[in-house]
């Protein structure tokens, strides 16, 4: 018998649908934490453009912005509100500061929720951010 | 594997003078998978008359492979006769909610005031398994199910015997999730389940014009079947679930405009008629 395809799962197949339409910046990361696609509105905050099939880790995309606290410290992997939300797969929000990819320091608000297919079928999550409104240009 | 097409209507049952030749009957096609009891997609009007013809072949061991619980894959379940025969062993597969079970789901349809009698009192054994996402054997024969976008929850169904491969994806919109002609084919709803068939079983209710009008209602158009024909490099298509405001003869105008855009020979796609047999 034939081998049948990998297939994404449909509720990450309509997120992303629903993200390139979104004029919020938002990530989209598989259960594994794995950012598969991120939309035209988080390219400009990130200053970066998504590659498609490329995917980022975790371990990049929670270091590459540089993170960091209202102190300057820099923020783990599992205390940001994306983290958080990957590991108790339950809803996290956080305010914290990044560096884009032009070297640009941007305050943004994230809020992040869990995707599940059905009870207990975790999927993946999504993380929505926007500059604070005090820092927008 | 051999099979037959008993409604392939969409929406509600269209008879009447401009439907004769595709049929006014709602979703059912029956599948032979050799070696295999009667497999049965979809419970649409159509089903009425199939089971008349299983009564009478004396087939007590069955598979009903649901879409989806919209009334027309689902209204003819009360009128199938077998399921009024205590012999009768029915295996029904389909999508569980996120938060109701299959057979929930069902018995919704199956009471008053929708209909007279409660799915509990139907004397035929009935076994509900979940297809939200999963793969299967009966008798030799492979299945598998997987979530395609249409209106809560449906799934299309692969179903695989003697290296042959059956797709049926009735109410489909991948153009919903994925522009067809240029996304990574994993991003396409459905893709998995179609890929490389020798028969697929598709949803074709608008022309693009109509379509513009249609938008997120879960149907696809010509333009779209025709995309994701390439994409899943299936060998045919049966264009499926007709508007029921289509006269036969736009059924032919549409079937033709998926031929010219997908670029293929005619014979490559043919409208799917009540009563017309499939060889897979």
């Amino acid at each position: 018998m034939e081998r049948v395809p990998e297939q994404r799962n449909l509720v990450l197949i309509l997120a992303r649908a629903f993200a390139a339409q979104l004029a919020t910046a938002l990530f989209l990361v598989d259960d594994e934490g794995t950012v598969i696609y991120y939309n035209e509105a988080a390219e400009q905050l990130l200053a970066r453009k998504f590659i498609e099939g490329a995917g980022m880790p975790a371990e990049e995309w929670s270091t590459v912005f540089r993170p960091r606290d209202a102190e300057g410290r820099s923020v783990p992997l599992v205390s940001l509100p994306l983290g958080v939300t990957m590991l108790k797969r339950e809803p996290a929000h956080g305010v914290i500061m990044i560096t884009g990819a032009d070297g640009v320091d941007r305050r943004i608000e994230v809020a992040a929720f869990p995707l599940f297919a059905h009870t207990e079928d975790f999927v993946g999550a999504v993380a929505l951010f926007w500059a604070r409104p005090e820092d927008r240009p | 594997m051999k099979g037959r097409i008993w409604g392939s209507r969409g929406s509600i049952a269209s008879p009447g003078q401009d439907t004769k030749r595709y049929g006014g009957n709602t979703s059912c096609v029956e599948l032979r998978p050799p070696g295999c009891d009667v497999v049965i997609l979809d419970a649409g009007t159509g089903i009425r008359e199939l089971g008349v013809r299983l009564v009478r072949e004396g087939a007590e061991r069955m598979f009903l492979l649901l879409t989806h619980l919209h009334v027309d894959h689902l209204e003819g379940l009360g009128m199938f006769e077998p399921i009024w025969r205590k012999q009768t062993e029915l295996h029904i597969w389909g999508p569980a909610s996120p938060v109701a079970s299959l057979e929930q789901r069902i018995a919704t349809y199956f009471s008053p005031p929708l209909f007279p009698v409660h799915l509990s009192e139907v004397p035929a054994t009935i076994e509900y398994h979940d297809a939200s996402e999963s793969e299967w054997q009966i008798d030799g024969a492979g299945f598998t199910s997987n979530a395609i976008i249409h209106p809560g929850p449906t799934v299309g169904y692969r179903i695989e015997s003697k290296g042959r491969v059956l797709a049926y994806l009735t109410d489909h919109e991948p153009a919903l999730g994925a522009d067809l002609a240029s996304d990574a084919p994993d991003w396409i709803s459905g893709f998995a389940l179609a890929h490389r068939a020798d028969v697929l079983i598709h949803d074709c209710q608008y022309t693009p014009q109509e379509y513009e009008h249609r938008l997120g209602f879960g149907h696809s158009s010509t333009e779209h079947v025709a995309r994701f024909a390439e994409a899943t490099a299936v060998d045919r298509v049966l264009l499926f679930h007709h508007d029921p405001m289509h006269s036969d003869d736009q059924i032919d105008a549409m079937r033709d405009d998926v031929v010219a855009r997908w670029g293929v020979d005619g014979d490559r796609c043919t409208a799917a008629a009540e009563g017309a047999e499939i060889q897979v």
